[in-house]
């Protein structure tokens, strides 16, 4: 079990990294990065809603779902429980804690139209994961998405300084930068541990 | 059969029950909303325009009522607006000057020798792509294809004669032209500011005198006549000094290019 965890846990973070391996996720990887303390904010916002959309939509998936033969509702189940889902949590951070609500500000919202969080859930049930490992998937998912644009961000804050030709200005060097990212991602790629 | 009737029993009682714990949950976690935000909100123009600096009217109320914003920053609501928010916020009311858009270029189609014949797609930018930056030989002038009009959320900006002209009356100086104009020629005068000349050109006189009909030349002759010393020509172009300007017209008199607007 505990290996279980180890690897599905790496596998998110590195190996199947959900931006640059899975491609999930790319409008706020790309929105969200020209700094490091929006890049944080947003990544601690995904962690934060995948774990929690990881655990709902594993009991929605498996006690009423699956039951009643629905699975093929699942897309459009779990979608309506991803947007209730932040838009629940929005509101109860405001009142309970207004401290983390003003730090993740707008990207808490954004979030519902991520496709990242979608397709974390989505895993969860073509995997077969029972409800620790969906968890366990959707946290480090999260952080394996956080770190992405973490670094991502970092790398756009130093290639800002430096000296590039002038049509890369702006849009293409930062698209540049992110594939040369997802490249050295890629060592990682169909590693297996245990 | 089943199934459909199922599988909309399902999704319909987990929309109404996650639509239920939403109703609920903003009643149990209902937060104060400093009244007078509403109450400010309630005064501003509601057009969101920028024009103040805040991300749309809601951001600049939310920030009048927590004491950070200054009262008189909405341009389109202008001296009336801001005595309204004074006295909701229990202060004294310094009304924003109130700036207008302003286009200081005079080639009209026909006046204006053209570099070359633009049918692309209607847009300043696109036709700034071919050589010269302009379709028109003076690459000062205003293209005339009305990507200011366009931004325009009060009507207030129209493309006359291919260049394009401010309807003062309409205009609440919020500055969206000026940014979406790609020659950054438009400019935001004090409305009280009666004289501009309109012509951007820096060119030699010679320059100016073949590609347009009326360019500023640079001859010197308002410089000479002003009463206030007040309008200098700085690299071949007539400049005013708003502090020294009497507005006495005089200049838009004696030009003879006839150029310097004297809004009455």
């Amino acid at each position: 079990m505990l290996t279980n965890i180890i690897s599905i846990s790496l596998g998110a973070i590195l190996v199947n990294n959900f931006i640059f391996s899975q491609f999930l996720g790319c409008c706020p990887f790309l929105g969200c990065s020209s700094k490091v303390e929006t890049a944080t904010g947003m990544g601690l916002a995904v962690v934060f809603v995948m774990g929690l959309a990881s655990a709902i939509c594993w009991v929605i998936d498996t006690y009423i779902l699956i039951p009643l033969g629905l699975a093929f509702l699942e897309t459009l189940a779990f979608i309506l429980v991803i947007a209730s889902l932040v838009q629940f949590v929005e509101m109860f951070l405001k009142k309970s804690i207004p401290s983390l609500y003003s730090a993740l500000g707008i990207y808490l919202p954004l979030i519902t139209t991520n496709c990242a969080v979608l397709g974390v859930v989505l895993l969860n049930v073509q995997n077969h994961y029972n409800f620790i490992e969906s968890v366990v998937y959707g946290i480090t998912g999260g952080f394996g998405f956080m770190l992405a644009i973490v670094l991502f961000a970092s790398v756009r804050e130093r290639v800002q300084f430096s000296d590039y030709p002038e049509c890369f200005d702006g849009f293409p060097i930062c698209l540049i930068s992110a594939g040369l990212l997802a490249l050295a991602f890629m060592g990682f790629s169909g590693m297996k541990i245990f | 059969m089943t199934t459909i009737l199922l599988s909309i029993a399902v999704l319909g009682a987990l929309g109404a029950l996650f639509g239920a714990i939403l109703a609920f949950a903003s009643k149990i976690f209902h937060v104060e909303v400093d009244p007078r935000q509403e109450a400010v909100r309630e005064c501003l123009a509601g057009a969101n325009c920028g024009g103040c600096g805040y991300p749309g009217c809601d951001g600049y109320a939310a920030a009048v009522a927590k004491g950070e914003a200054p009262t008189n920053r909405c341009v389109a609501g202008g001296a009336e607006a801001a005595a309204k928010i004074a006295e909701i916020m229990g202060v004294s009311a310094d009304a924003a000057e109130k700036m207008v858009a302003f286009v200081p270029c005079s080639g009209t189609t026909g006046h204006a020798e053209m570099r070359f014949n633009y049918s692309g797609p209607v847009d300043c930018r696109a036709a700034m792509l071919f050589g010269g930056k302009s379709n028109k030989t003076c690459t000062f002038a205003c293209i005339g294809l009305g990507n200011c009009s366009r931004v325009c959320q009060f009507d207030a900006m129209h493309i006359v004669d291919g260049v394009a002209k401010v309807d003062r009356s309409k205009c609440v100086g919020c500055g969206a032209c000026a940014d979406a104009c790609p020659k950054s020629i438009i400019q935001m005068i004090p409305e009280s500011q009666k004289i501009m000349p309109a012509c951007g050109n820096k060119d030699k006189g010679a320059k100016v005198m073949k590609m347009c009909d009326f360019g500023c030349i640079g001859c010197m002759k308002c410089q000479r006549e002003c009463p206030a010393d007040a309008i200098v020509v700085k690299d071949n172009l007539a400049v005013v000094d708003v502090t020294k300007c009497v507005q006495c017209g005089h200049c838009s008199d004696i030009c003879p290019r006839h150029i310097i607007n004297y809004f009455g």
